[in-house]
């Protein structure tokens, strides 16, 4: 992973000074809370229902296992022992103090990690392929770019100040696993006459007014990243609304003035700055290719005999099937821990299982653990001949729930039990949901199913993108949910569709379990995947079953 | 409002004229409705002339009248809007506007280095006491990592020169 450098370093120690600076002024009146708002934004410091909650930024999600000690050690000294990872590859702890919250910034900035950026109307951190680096499908390693845009975005001068928030997505992978196509600026890296570029896609995201993003380039060279990012994002803050909150996405003002003519705005304003200091030579992106300490792999067998042997016990062959991904490297997988086990808020981990979890990293994966957007992680690096005695001490720590893609791998938003915006719960939904589909063999046999909940319309939980949407509303003082089928997040994004009126929540895990028992009955066979099903049978014959009993 | 200049506190020669007051001899700061219109007219005057330019203008409309212009306001309206900061960096990078460039309106001290970095060299702040911290508002940081024309050394240029040292 890259590591950061002298310059980086001061960056950070800097940005702690200046933060200690403001919160100082904020507990001795110098400043009042809505001064003092936008500057705890800026790193990442919400006001939640019940507390100040810290958004920790993870660049591109890549953390080293020392940064999960530090985590963990932050969960259990200024938290309550756990921490939650979000769609955006981020952590929040959710009970910081605010006279604590510059101490808890120090000693994460120990190991090079902050909150700057995960909140405000600036570019937040940009996000990528869990797998990147390893993946066996991809064509360069995305996180090369996400490092030069994560320097290039920092404290912008000129992009901090935006009409709202700003999220860019790479990947440089045949499957996109970052979901570019719902995001303010996608970025798919691939290859043309040898030559390395990006199609740029922009005016994707979800919220209220969901959008899938329009390609404004077929084939950007990777030595205009920049400045063409900066045309695009000179565009959009000169350009964008700011009159309507809910109006001042990016996506609405393509939407608005059209792609064709968004497009040629990008495209004059680029051509005023394309051969500036921005460019990307070679010199530059060897800089910080060269900070990148990636592990020397070396080719092992495929399969080999420890592998074999564990494979014959169904437990963890189920686990194999269903956890380990193929990697790039022969003799190696890419291991996804389930954050997802029965009963539990997705994507939290207690303090214990973050040290864990650091520990089998340094023994089994050269160190490092990736976040995926999905709120699992990722070992990225480990030789196959390792998996029987990895997967053992994951069990130990419950993570090695074998669900991951599967309908109990639900993404889900903190909703009203932390957050002030939401009308109804998510988590206990999650959670009901994972208890009625608690049989491993069940969930199998269901196959990859995913179900994204939101607890408002602003769509934290991606319910737009869920195979099965859940979004959570409020009727009369009571919390139901509105159901979306056929959404899907990758390369063929597309939004799901209602299916009808909303339900209460003591319905609402009936409904799911009917939408899958109707699925179950009209595939044609176990290849055909619940999406499939919904794309080839449309909405109707679930519309019907999922209301029959009402 | 107290105004900080190239650094340092200073007295503000410039008075504000209504669109329909007459013009002083002295320095002086007009709208850009009245910029447009009184083109001509203003062509022929001696003292130093100001405007105040609307973030929802594009500033290649000001560009004709930088050869004449002494100061260029432009403005916050809140600090959370932040098209100034384009502003400002389109009328010195690419329309080399060299006269003294003024934020106006919301400017507070924690946007200050920022607007430096954007091409601002004057600040008409709310309160007395971010006018006292500008020194150390501006000092708050000694990397940057982006290049904006301020002059200022970016973390790659460092590199650059830290790599060609042997370091």
């Amino acid at each position: 992973m890259y590591v950061y450098d002298e310059f980086d370093r001061t960056f950070l120690m800097e940005r702690v000074a200046e933060f200690r600076d403001q919160v100082e002024r904020r507990l001795s009146g110098a400043l009042n809370e809505e001064e003092f708002k936008p500057l705890r934004l800026m790193n990442g410091v919400y006001l939640q229902l019940h507390a100040y909650m810290l958004r920790v930024c993870i660049p591109y999600g890549t953390l080293s296992s020392r940064q999960l000690r530090a985590l963990a050690a932050v969960a259990r000294k200024y938290d309550r022992g756990y921490g939650h990872f979000t769609t955006r590859q981020n952590i929040q702890f959710n009970w910081i103090k605010l006279a604590e919250l510059p101490d808890a910034m120090a000693d994460l900035a120990e190991v090079g990690i902050h909150g700057l950026q995960t909140s405000g109307n600036c570019i937040r951190n940009t996000t990528t392929d869990p797998w990147a680096g390893a993946a066996a499908d991809e064509v360069a390693d995305p996180r090369l770019y996400a490092e030069v845009i994560r320097q290039w975005s920092t404290l912008h001068p000129e992009f901090t100040y935006l009409p709202r928030k700003f999220k860019i997505a790479i990947t440089a992978a045949k499957h996109d696993r970052a979901a570019i196509r719902v995001h303010d600026v996608g970025l798919r890296l691939h290859k043309r006459d040898g030559k390395t570029g990006f199609e740029v896609i922009v005016g994707g995201g979800l919220g209220r007014s969901p959008f899938i993003g329009k390609t404004i380039r077929d084939f950007l060279p990777e030595e205009d990243l920049l400045s063409y990012l900066e045309a695009i994002l000179r565009t959009y803050n000169l350009g964008g609304r700011r009159d309507n909150i809910y109006k001042a996405r990016i996506k609405i003002q393509v939407h608005e003035v059209g792609t064709e003519e968004f497009a040629r705005r990008v495209e004059a304003e680029w051509a005023e700055i394309r051969d500036g200091a921005l460019k990307l030579d070679d010199a530059a992106l060897d800089a910080i290719r060269d900070r990148f300490a990636n592990p020397d792999l070396e080719a092992l067998e495929d399969g080999p005999a420890e592998l074999a042997a564990a494979l014959a016990d169904p437990a963890f062959a189920r686990w194999h099937a269903n956890s380990v991904a193929p990697h790039k490297t022969r003799g190696h997988a890419i291991v996804t821990l389930s954050l997802k086990p029965v009963g539990a808020p997705p994507g939290d981990a207690t303090a214990d299982q973050m040290d864990a979890i650091a520990d089998l990293a340094d023994q089994y994966a050269y160190g490092e653990i990736r976040v995926a957007h999905e709120q699992n992680l990722t070992l990225p690096y480990v030789r196959q001949k390792d998996l029987p005695a990895l997967w053992e001490k994951l069990k130990a720590i419950g993570v090695a729930t074998p669900n991951v893609g599967l309908v109990t791998d639900i993404i889900a938003c903190p909703g009203l039990d932390y957050c002030s915006l939401a009308n109804a719960r998510s988590i206990p939904i999650a959670q009901k949901l994972t208890e009625r589909f608690s049989d491993d063999a069940r969930i199998t046999d269901i196959g990859r199913l995913h179900v994204n909940i939101s607890g408002c319309i602003n769509a934290c939980g991606h319910h737009h993108v869920g195979h099965i949407g859940i979004l959570g509303v409020e009727k009369k003082d009571e919390e139901f949910f509105q159901i979306t089928l056929g959404g899907k997040g990758n390369s063929k994004a597309r939004l799901g569709e209602l299916i009808g009126p909303a339900v209460p929540e003591s319905e609402i895990v009936d409904v799911v379990e009917r939408l899958v028992e109707t699925y179950l009955d009209l595939r044609t066979s176990p290849a055909e995947t619940f999406i499939a099903a919904v794309e080839r049978l449309g909405l109707d014959p679930f519309k019907e079953r999922a209301y029959a009993s009402r | 409002m107290p105004l900080v200049k190239n650094g340092a506190p200073a007295e503000d020669p410039f008075v504000a004229v209504a669109d329909d007051a007459p013009l002083p001899d002295g320095p002086a700061l007009i709208s850009a409705a009245r910029l447009l219109a009184e083109d001509a007219a203003l062509a022929g005057r001696n003292g130093p002339l100001g405007v105040v330019w609307p973030n929802s203008r594009d500033v290649a409309e000001l560009a004709p009248f930088l050869p004449r212009l002494d100061l260029v306001a432009l403005e916050f309206p809140k600090f959370r809007d932040g098209r100034a900061y384009s502003q400002a960096r389109l009328l010195r990078e690419r329309h080399g506007f060299k006269g003294e460039l003024r934020a106006v309106g919301n400017v507070l001290r924690d946007q200050v280095l920022l607007m430096l970095r954007a091409g601002f060299d004057a600040f008409a702040f709310d309160k007395d006491a971010d006018a006292a911290a500008f020194g150390a508002a501006a000092s708050t940081y000694s990397v940057f990592y982006q290049p904006t024309g301020d002059g200022r050394t970016t973390a790659r240029d460092a590199r650059r020169a830290l790599a060609k040292a042997g370091g």
